[in-house]
């Protein structure tokens, strides 16, 4: 604080309570509390992408009390006290209080933090003060390192490296016992022992000691160091052909695949259990309106689900559409537009009274909006909403109403209208979406302020405003402040809003926009007619068509928001001409087509959060300068929330409930259809009131302690007495695609639990939709409200299905007590469970776990509603760690992160909801449906090529090294090589260390479309089939055998003749090189020229070295001195004879056991592997066939099993049983709060149901 | 008004909506390569696909085999062991080291005359010549000629490096345990009559190790000189320049320890020692009869255990007799040929289930 001025600093000297000073585009180096920005509204922007990826601006706010002052902070003066929380890595709280000298106190919230790593845009300058610096920044706790994951192949190698490693200590005691001995016999030939330099010689004790390390050092290729360069070399290689594939690519997205993490592609083989996420995951996250419901009415938006269906097709054709109507309508249009802009000057060109009087469908132009190439944002299936008829026809009709003097007694359609208007201007404006115009990125609209505003006139005008709206506000509804004359005060309205709005108080333009006014007039009633007959003939043209021409300024409105369907709540009400145009902290600007444009006064903002599951805003209203309290939020929340009596008399009080039992009938009907469902409601609130709220809120806001359960209480003291406007059903729509994956991922053995934060209705929907559940599975729902009951409910449910499978053999296994997962039920029933997040939270304690999982296991599919991130990252780890199952968990959003993170193999779909999944995941995918050829084609690829490769190289190592053991019975354990040290190491380093990374990387055991087209070949993974300990014995002993036959069968030829050391080594080394390599031709199951290549390279650069080594090498490398060896043995015959027996006889029991399996008992793989041979006719024939044996087997053993096991009891008629469950089901679904008493009882009385079918 | 325009300038300048998207997409190529495409030959290993392999194996095999050992089955090949262990061992006297110098005398039959060139070999047993420290223990430099080796050799050769403060030439212990037995032949005729059989010391050794790796050291004319300042290895009997007469064949470059540098790989061991030239093609080189095997016995092997045996053998393509070659050619032939006869069964039994996938498991 000494210094005067900012001076430049590194970011390491940065220290708490420093003052920091930063321009556009600075990356912020720690944790600070915003004091001052350039923005004349104390707003700041930050992009987030250095922390979360979120490349949309967030905005943060200067301090209460100091956004107010207009010159830049002044450190010197600054005498507050901050007191804040520990540092902690919550990246989404900040509570603390900045103390006035004077003892005031102000609340400091996360919206006054700015993050180190995020960067400032759109804002010239902030100064802030540092509360966290260095490692204490938020960005830093939160940086935990990557986790790291071993895959289940890898821990399975270790284990058998260890093995290794045992094996080899075994071989070195071998060695050094049998060197003491055999010293022990020669102990004074010095011959043998030979004397130590100064003549000692070293008794055999030691001799031996000594050479347990010489044979460790000679042996130690055993254990394959190697191995571990090699996997990860051919996981690059994997993954550079999983990225590479063009299956994966996105069109829409521009994006394939991404591998982030590079070592666990082969768990992607072995997968059991996935766990999904609901939104965005398998449905696209797009949020679509598709139906809404106000004051009781339906609207049905069928043309919007027409434009839906048709939408891929329709693209084309709307553009010609719109360029046609383009150009009819300029010609009207802009000549208008252009005096409005003189009349205004409106910066950046949002001219606003322009907008909504030349061209009538102003405030929706959509259209325009795609263009943009922000795909993930404003996609045209989110934006452009088509009106439904009805409503618009409502509105337009109503429209003119609003004008005329209201008859008091045509109560019915005022109220409705009333609602209407509160509904659509609640859409708008309940929420936290950011205004942006596209052909300006990143820039907010926002009206600049101009330099010189006489802040005098600006009051006088505020204050004529209030006036004239207290006035208004007298009359008892909203629509009879409004005068007879139908253009003035609209145009009056506007204007003084406009004032208000722009903050554009030169007298002289006030007088131009006034004297604009009745142009502005006569230009709103063509208008009107244009609309009206707009929708007359096109209804469903205008809103996308006209606003374009002339207007493209207005309508290139981007709404940036938080959550989707914010943004698709606002696009809708855009549809209706009820456009949101900007959004500062103080006011909200609304421009509605009728009404002309609003400014709301902006009171206070309860953001949306997972426990009220809703979110409020408090604005003044403009026209009754009431203060209104618009609430959105979860239906069951809301409609508890709900005036029970309205002041307003007892006619009111009854249309409100018809109005609400209408509403929840379009609320159950939408959740039926998998529709989202929201609440609107709205509550007028006196000043009183609000002010008397407003202290309570401050006092909760500035304290520290349990500051979230006084703010939840105070949001409880302000949410409440709503009264319902209506409700709003968006389309989450499943993306292509993801029933067949799911149905392959079944079939594939795979369990999907469906993990959602949504609602029990939405969620089961969805599962039917996306064939998670069949049509005829039984469901059974676990809602319960007490830990008890959930465990009395699981057990009934248990006994239910045991009694039902007790032909299941596994059912045995699990009585037994070990909780393993059992083998996926082929046999006839199936079952869904589904389990509230509530129920959940009882089932994921220590003592109901174990049922829980016998539970799930039972189930063909898990649906958890209204889990929350924590319970979905619990239920995962719990599943991982119980059943010992490999896990996946997929999903989009920072809900899922957790979960994500906890899983086995973790995937991110890079979709709507931000980067935070993508950035935590492992694998990031575009869509849900590149699942299916990750797991079933990439996954089964990558798990049986690297097992493969790694049993490979334990046999290589083993076999070569063997070798090296055997000859130490023939030299006295005395450590020495046959070989040739330079041939020792290149053997496993360059001759034959290509083939297998090769076969690591290219091994295709069958090809892609079989596996896409039998996904029951991915059982073989997820069992470890290619990688048993039993498989790795049987490579080693193969290993052993090949490796003593390559030694014993020159040793016979050679044995007694006059051949040296290295000689002898050269025809062993040659004969063990031809092996390995053609015993991985044996393995491979299919060779590319690639595998030709580095076969016949390897055995070429053998050759070559061996010989080039034994041409040069005259004195070097002593003793081993392999001159002319090489040479020696190619001109000898027997050299040949030997290398050609010795390969087949190693090779021959593998050979003979590979053809037998392929002939005899072949597995699934190698029967499937046929397929790839026959022609595509011959192909789809094939697969009849094997579907059909499938089947066929399926039957049989069901029957025989029932047979086998029930005796007494018939197997009962299915469906009956499946309509006695389904009873139970619906009756759960339709009464949402269910009772355990109610369930468990309905489960009875189906029970008795069915054994009375039966 | 100005700003007006200007901001519409730039609107109408600036690509909408668009962060500066690239126009380059990250469409994966289409390659047959990136998609794992490639032409594949995708072997299926069943009893029907491997059957010709088996019996091609079996008839290649076959007839090697009865080509090898018949070939083996010619060479003819006679083994006396002298040790000397048997006390009726004519050699027994040599046991004891008193004795010295101690010449025996063995007679032993040759049943049937050795045609052709006849390699005369000694042969040991349990002699481990492979023993790792033992095999190191030499200094190819100095065998190679270099005079700095010479005269301060490797210290591998420890501990047969020095002797008495001189470096020793050959160093090491491969070179002090050389075999310096003497073996002579002699046939007997009918009147006792001995004629001795000339052994050919020369072209037993490889030609490039005589010519390329062992080389004497550079100097003077006379072989002592350029030995000068070295002594000769403590179990030898007489300096490396004067292991033989000829010039061309003394020093390093001398046949016999050129052989004997090359450790053998197995403790039962033959080294080559002799030639014996067929002179002509009508008589036999070594006919059939009595011959006497004149042994000056130096070499002590009975310490550990060891044997030592003379080798007369005549060689064919294949180098000496080996039986085992040509039986597991044989074996080997006959069981891939049996094993194709049961892969025939086995394809006839499943012949229609192993080309369609419809099997049942």
């Amino acid at each position: 604080r000494k210094e005067k001025k900012y001076i430049d600093q590194c970011w390491k000297d940065v220290t708490v309570g420093d003052f920091i000073r930063l321009s556009c585009n600075e990356v912020i180096p720690a944790d600070m509390v915003l004091l001052f920005s350039t923005d004349p509204d104390g707003i700041c922007h930050i992009e987030t992408s250095g922390l979360d990826g979120e490349s949309n601006l967030k905005q943060r706010q200067v301090v209460r009390g100091y956004a107010e002052q207009d010159s830049e902070v002044d450190p010197e003066k600054f005498s507050s006290r901050i007191e804040c929380e520990s540092p902690n890595n919550d990246l989404n709280r900040f509570r603390g209080f900045l103390e006035h000298s004077n003892k005031e106190r102000v609340g400091l919230s996360k919206e006054n933090l700015l993050l180190r790593g995020c960067t400032i845009r759109n804002t010239e300058a902030v100064v802030g003060i540092v509360v966290y610096a260095g490692h204490e920044t938020k960005a830093m706790l939160n940086n935990s390192g990557p986790r790291y994951k071993r895959s289940k192949l890898e821990r399975r190698a270790n284990t058998d490296v260890l093995w290794c490693v045992l094996l080899l200590i075994i071989m070195c005691l071998t060695g050094a016992l049998g060197h003491g001995i055999w010293l022990s016999r020669y102990e004074n030939i010095h011959f043998f022992n030979i004397p130590e330099p100064d003549g000692r010689t070293i008794s055999p004790v030691l001799a031996g000691f000594y050479m347990f390390w010489t044979m460790i050092i000679l042996l130690q290729v055993l254990i394959p160091i190697s191995l571990y360069v090699s996997i990860e070399i051919v996981k690059l290689g994997q993954i550079y052909f999983i990225q590479s594939d063009v299956d994966f690519y996105s069109e829409k997205m521009d994006s394939t695949v991404q591998c982030r993490a590079l070592n666990i592609t082969e768990d992607l083989g072995q997968i059991q259990y996935l766990f999904s996420d609901k939104t965005g995951t398998l449905t696209e996250n797009k949020m679509v309106f598709r139906r809404c419901s106000v004051a009781g009415f339906d609207y049905c938006h069928e043309e919007n689900a027409k434009r839906l269906e048709s939408y891929q097709e329709a693209v084309s054709e709307d553009e010609d559409f719109i360029d046609t109507l383009n150009g009819s309508l300029s010609s009207t249009a802009k000549p208008r537009s252009h005096s409005c802009r003189t009349v205004h000057n409106g910066p950046l060109g949002r001219n606003h009274l322009a907008g909504s009087s030349s061209a009538p469908g102003s405030g929706e132009g959509a259209s325009e909006v795609p263009h943009s190439r922000q795909a993930a944002f404003s996609s045209p299936i989110e934006t452009d909403v088509v009106p439904d008829t009805r409503l618009l026809n409502k509105f337009s009709k109503i429209m003119p109403q609003l004008f005329t003097p209201l008859d008091e007694t045509i109560q019915n359609p005022r109220l409705e209208i009333l609602y209407i208007i509160d509904f659509f201007i609640a859409l708008a404006i309940c929420n936290t979406v950011v205004v942006s115009a596209p052909n300006q990125p990143r820039q907010k609209i926002r009206l600049s302020s101009l330099s010189g505003i006489p802040i005098k006139s600006l009051e006088e005008i505020r204050n004529l405003f209030q006036r004239l709206s207290v006035r208004r506000s007298s009359s008892p509804s909203l629509a009879s402040g409004k005068e007879p004359s139908a253009g003035v005060p609209n145009a009056f309205v506007r204007t003084l809003s406009l004032f208000s709005r722009v903050k554009l108080a030169s007298p002289v333009e006030k007088e131009i926009s006034q004297m604009s006014e009745s142009p502005l007039g006569s230009s709103n009633s063509t208008c009107h007619a244009d609309i009206e007959k707009q929708s007359g003939d096109a209804g469903f043209a205008n809103g996308k068509v006209e606003s374009r021409p002339g207007q493209p300024l207005v309508s290139n409105l981007c709404y940036e928001a938080e959550s989707p369907d914010e943004a698709a709540l606002v696009y809708a009400a855009r549809a209706y001409q009820c456009t949101l145009q900007s959004r500062t902290p103080e006011q909200i600007m609304v421009d509605f087509a009728a009404l002309g444009p609003l400014t709301f006064q902006l009171l206070h903002i309860l953001p949306f959060d997972s426990v009220r599951k809703r979110m409020s805003v408090v604005v003044r209203h403009p026209l009754s300068n009431q203060v209104v309290v618009y609430t959105k939020g979860a239906d069951s929340v809301i409609m508890e929330l709900l005036s029970v009596a309205s002041p307003e008399g007892a006619s009111l009080e009854k249309q409100q409930v018809i109005i609400r039992e209408k509403t929840q009938k379009h609320l159950d009907d939408y959740a039926k259809r998998g529709l989202r469902t929201l609440c609107i409601a709205k509550k007028v609130m006196s000043d009183t009131e609000y002010a008397e709220w407003l202290r309570n809120h401050f006092l909760a806001e500035t304290s520290i302690d349990n500051r979230e359960e006084l703010l939840l209480e105070s949001a409880m003291r302000l949410e409440n007495k709503l009264t319902l406007l209506g409700a709003t059903g968006i389309e989450d729509r499943l993306q292509e695609g993801v029933p067949e994956s799911i149905e392959a991922l079944h079939k594939a053995g795979i369990k999907i639990w469906m993990l959602t934060g949504d609602k029990q209705e939405t969620a089961v929907n969805i599962a039917y939709a996306c064939k998670l559940l069949e049509p005829d599975d039984k469901l059974f729902i676990l809602n319960t409200q007490s830990k008890d009951a959930c465990d009395i409910l699981m057990n009934t449910i248990l006994k239910e299905l045991k009694k039902k499978n007790q032909a299941s053999p596994e059912q045995t296994l699990l009585n037994g007590g070990s909780l393993q997962p059992p083998v996926p039920q082929d046999t006839g029933l199936r079952a869904g469970l589904i389990i509230t997040g509530k129920t959940l939270e009882f089932a994921l304690q220590e003592s109901l776990q174990r049922q829980f999982l016998e539970l799930t296991s039972w189930c063909q599919a898990v649906v958890c509603c209204r889990a929350t991130p924590l319970q979905k990252s619990e239920v995962v780890k719990l599943v991982r760690s119980h059943l010992r199952v490999m896990t996946l968990a997929i999903g989009d959003g920072a809900n899922d992160v957790s979960m994500i993170q906890v899983a086995d193999i973790g995937i991110g779909v890079s979709g709507q909801e931000g980067m935070q999944a993508v950035m935590a995941s492992d694998f990031a995918i575009s869509q849900f449906k590149h699942l299916s050829k990750l797991l079933l084609v990439h996954g089964h690829w990558c798990y049986t090529r690297l097992s493969n490769m790694i049993l490979y190289f334990f046999y290589k190592n083993v076999a070569y090294v063997n070798l090296l053991f055997w000859y130490q019975f023939f030299c006295g354990f005395s450590g020495t090589s046959m070989t040739d040290y330079w041939v020792l190491i290149f053997f496993n380093l360059l001759f034959t260390s290509a083939p297998p990374i090769i076969y690591g990387v290219l091994e295709k055991d069958v090809s892609a479309d079989t596996l896409m087209q039998l996904p029951e070949l991915y059982r073989s993974g997820q069992k470890s089939e290619a990688y048993l300990p039993l498989t790795f014995w049987i490579t080693l002993l193969d290993a052993f055998y090949q490796s003593l036959v390559c030694f014993f069968v020159p040793y016979f030829t050679y044995q007694g003749s006059d051949i040296d050391i290295f000689a002898f080594g050269n025809p062993l080394n040659t004969a063990a090189l031809f092996i390995i390599l053609l015993h991985l031709v044996i393995e491979s199951k299919s060779l590319t020229w690639i595998h030709m290549l580095v076969i016949v390279g390897s055995i070429l650069s053998y050759f070559f070295f061996a010989l080039a080594f034994g041409a040069m090498c005259v004195t070097c490398n002593p003793p081993s001195n392999p001159y002319r060896i090489m040479q020696e043995h190619m001109l000898d015959p027997v050299f040949y004879l030997v290398c050609i027996l010795t390969t087949c006889i190693a090779l021959l029991p593998r050979f003979i056991f590979r053809v037998l399996q392929g002939s005899l008992f072949p597995s699934l793989i190698l029967r499937a592997k046929h397929f790839d041979r026959l022609t595509p006719e011959e192909r789809t024939e094939a697969l009849k066939k094997w579907r059909g044996s499938g089947k066929m087997n399926q039957v049989t053993s069901k029957y025989a099993d029932r047979s086998a096991v029930k005796s007494g009891r018939k197997p009962m008629s299915g469906p009956s049983a499946v309509f006695a469950m389904k009873s139970v089901s619906s009756c759960a679904v339709q009464q949402g709060n269910l009772s355990v008493c109610e369930t468990a009882l309905d489960l009875c009385y189906s029970k008795s149901k069915v054994s009375k079918i039966a | 008004m100005a700003m007006n325009y200007s901001v519409k300038d730039e609107v109408d300048g600036g690509p909408p909506c668009a962060p500066g998207g690239t126009a380059k997409t990250r469409r994966p190529d289409n390659t047959a390569f990136k998609q794992q495409r490639l032409p594949a030959w995708q072997p299926i290993l069943t009893a029907g696909t491997v059957l010709p392999t088996f019996f091609i194996i079996g008839l290649i095999f076959i007839p090697i085999g009865i080509g090898i050992f018949v070939t083996s089955n010619n060479i003819r090949e006679i083994e006396i062991d002298y040790t000397g262990t048997e006390p009726s061992s004519p050699c027994n006297k040599c046991l004891s080291p008193a004795v010295t110098p101690c010449i025996c005398t063995i007679n032993f039959t040759l049943e049937e005359s050795f045609e052709g060139n006849v390699f005369m070999y000694y042969g040991l047993s349990n002699f481990y010549q492979n023993h790792r420290r033992y095999v190191k223990s030499r200094d190819d430099s100095q065998l190679n000629g270099d005079s700095n080796a010479l005269l301060n050799p490797s210290k591998e050769c420890e501990p047969y490096r020095r002797n008495e403060d001189k470096p020793i030439a050959p160093c090491g212990a491969i070179a002090n345990s050389m075999f310096n037995d003497t073996l002579e032949l002699f046939l007997v005729g009918n009147d006792t009559y001995l004629t001795p059989i000339p052994l050919k010391k020369k072209g037993i050794a490889w030609w490039t190790d005589k010519n390329v790796k062992f080389r004497n050291p550079p100097g003077g004319e006379n072989l002592e000189e350029r030995f000068k300042g070295t002594t000769k290895p403590v179990n030898w009997l007489k300096p490396v320049y004067m292991l033989d007469s000829d010039l061309d064949n003394n020093g390093f470059i001398n046949e016999d320890f050129i052989v004997w540098m090359r450790t053998a790989a197995l403790p039962t061991f033959r080294k080559l020692y002799r030639l014996i030239e067929r002179n002509s093609d009508l008589h036999p080189t070594l006919p059939a009869g009595r011959y006497y095997l004149n042994i000056t016995y130096n070499y002590p092997v009975h310490s550990f255990d060891g044997r030592k045996r003379m080798i007369l053998s005549t060689i064919s393509w294949m180098g000496g007799k080996n039986p085992f070659l040509g039986i597991a050619y044989i074996a080997v032939g006959s069981i891939s040929f049996l094993l194709g006869v049961v892969l025939l069964v086995i394809n006839h039994k499943y012949r229609n289930s192993s080309n369609t996938a419809d099997i049942t498991i």
